[in-house]
């Protein structure tokens, strides 16, 4: 695999989700009516960390969940290789919840559509707000995120992962050249 | 990984990932199950027919409520209205569904292979809801299911499938599926209701409850069809409760809890003692709820991708 770019390096991905968990605080005025929401993989564990750094700062426990968006996919006729199915698993009734919708990586937007649609679909949330580590644009639906961690420019022919230690074995996120391994 | 087959004909020769797949794209659809909104838009512009050549009421409104959980358009075709009863053959019925560009098909039909004859005329998605006495998969994939999801595991346990193994597609499937599962199955029943040559399927035989009871750790009740009454396998409904009814007084003989399965409809007080059927130990309610999930998994797998 060819990096072209590290982005972000593992100091650097801490300070992000620390200054993503202060500006979600700031916005909601506290953890009181949020409830976080990863959508699985990589959004999972960025959920479960900013969920940690939430309740360093305001010492209160934060309902979190995870999203399977797959069902709700809008590829799934034409998509060759059949994703495996992960689940959903909220355990709260988002009903008149201030939810945070947390991924990696937001590009085109179909995922956070996607993930949209799942979460009406599971009760009728008073808010939901888009958390993701880094906008790389070329957005095909109009889906705007209210908190970013880095806005990185790229061309189509790139690609931008996001690395996580309980995945990966790191925290980066790196710009590699489309189809590298 | 897609599922090794585009079609459901039975569990034979399915391999153990191919059964894991399945089972575990389940659990993904219990928990959809228990939503407010207990829909999903995976299948949504997919049209499925349920081609029921035989009467049934559960397995095809399992079926029809796992498409539309899964936004399908469904369309039931039953024997009893339809041009069968005018002589048309199967072939001709198929590719009539055909042209009215079906994609996939959940049919139930009297004769042995006939899944596997539809399979090779048309080009839809096939998923055998019951052929004959051969094969019924998706109740074998469920009665797994509900197995695993009590004891967190199929590998080393011991299932025994008691009743008419002769004449039953469920059995069938079950034995297939939980041997590749490496589960140790038996079958036990009176000697006219179990197969000649059983045992080639690699499972113990017992001619009394009692020997079966006394190593299994779940007891999958089939159902005495009374429908076979006027033929001479046993000599009356009384005298198979006698031998074979699961009563309390036979489990409490027992030195573990037995679990107890069955597919439905229960006869009360043949096969199975209404207590029995009513106690904490019987999954008869769990199968038919978690056979949605399974057949919604099914769907999903044969359905999405190329």
């Amino acid at each position: 695999m060819v990096i072209k770019s590290r982005v972000i390096d593992a100091s650097g991905f801490e300070r992000t989700l620390t200054r993503l968990a202060h500006e979600i605080l700031e916005r909601n005025k506290g953890a009181e009516t949020i409830a976080l929401v990863g959508i699985r993989t990589r959004g999972e564990y960025l959920a479960k960390r900013l969920a940690a750094k939430l309740q360093e700062i305001e010492k209160k426990e934060l309902r979190v969940g995870f999203l399977d968006i797959t069902l709700y996919r809008d590829d799934l006729r034409d998509n060759p290789s059949q994703p495996i199915l992960k689940g959903t698993d909220i355990a709260f009734d988002v009903t008149d919840k201030n939810i945070i919708l947390i991924d990696d990586v937001l590009y085109t937007g179909r995922t956070v559509r996607a993930a949209l649609d799942e979460l009406v679909d599971l009760g009728r949330p008073a808010s939901i707000q888009l958390a993701v580590l880094v906008d790389r644009g070329h957005r095909e639906l109009p889906i705007k995120a209210d908190f970013v961690g880095k806005n990185i420019p790229t061309s189509i022919g790139e690609e931008v992962r996001v690395l996580i230690t309980e995945v990966d074995g790191e925290d980066a996120v790196i710009v590699v050249e489309r189809g590298a391994n | 990984m897609p599922l090794a087959s585009r079609h459901l004909l039975g569990l034979e020769g399915m391999s153990k990932n191919d059964i894991q797949l399945i089972l575990d794209t389940a659990t993904s659809f219990r928990e959809v199950l228990e939503r407010p909104i207990k829909k999903v838009p995976t299948l949504q512009g997919k049209t499925i027919v349920n081609l029921f050549f035989e009467s049934s009421t559960r397995t095809r409104t399992s079926f029809e409520l796992a498409e539309r959980r899964l936004s399908a358009d469904v369309v039931n075709f039953s024997a009893e209205s339809s041009s069968v009863r005018k002589g048309e053959t199967l072939k001709d019925t198929a590719r009539n569904i055909e042209m009215m560009k079906i994609d996939m098909v959940v049919m139930r039909h009297a004769a042995a292979g006939a899944a596997h004859f539809l399979s090779n005329v048309i080009g839809a998605n096939i998923i055998n809801a019951g052929d004959g006495a051969h094969e019924h998969p998706t109740q074998a994939l469920l009665d797994m299911y509900t197995i695993r999801e009590k004891f967190g595991k199929l590998e080393g346990l011991n299932v025994c499938i008691i009743g008419d193994i002769a004449h039953s597609r469920v059995a069938l499937s079950n034995i297939y599926g939980l041997k590749t599962m490496g589960v140790t199955v038996s079958v036990c029943g009176p000697k006219t209701l179990i197969p000649k040559e059983i045992e080639r399927l690699g499972v113990d035989v017992f001619y009394r409850v009692e020997d079966a009871i006394k190593v299994v750790d779940v007891l999958n009740v089939l159902r005495i069809q009374l429908e076979r009454q006027n033929r001479p396998y046993f000599p009356s409904l009384r005298e198979y409760r006698q031998y074979f009814g699961i009563t309390r007084e036979r489990l409490d003989k027992a030195e573990r809890p037995i679990t107890i399965l069955h597919p439905g409809p229960v006869n009360r007080d043949v096969e199975l003692s209404a207590d029995v059927a009513d106690s904490e130990h019987s999954l008869i309610l769990q199968q038919v709820l978690n056979g949605v999930a399974v057949r919604m998994a099914v769907l999903y797998l044969l359905g999405t991708g190329k």
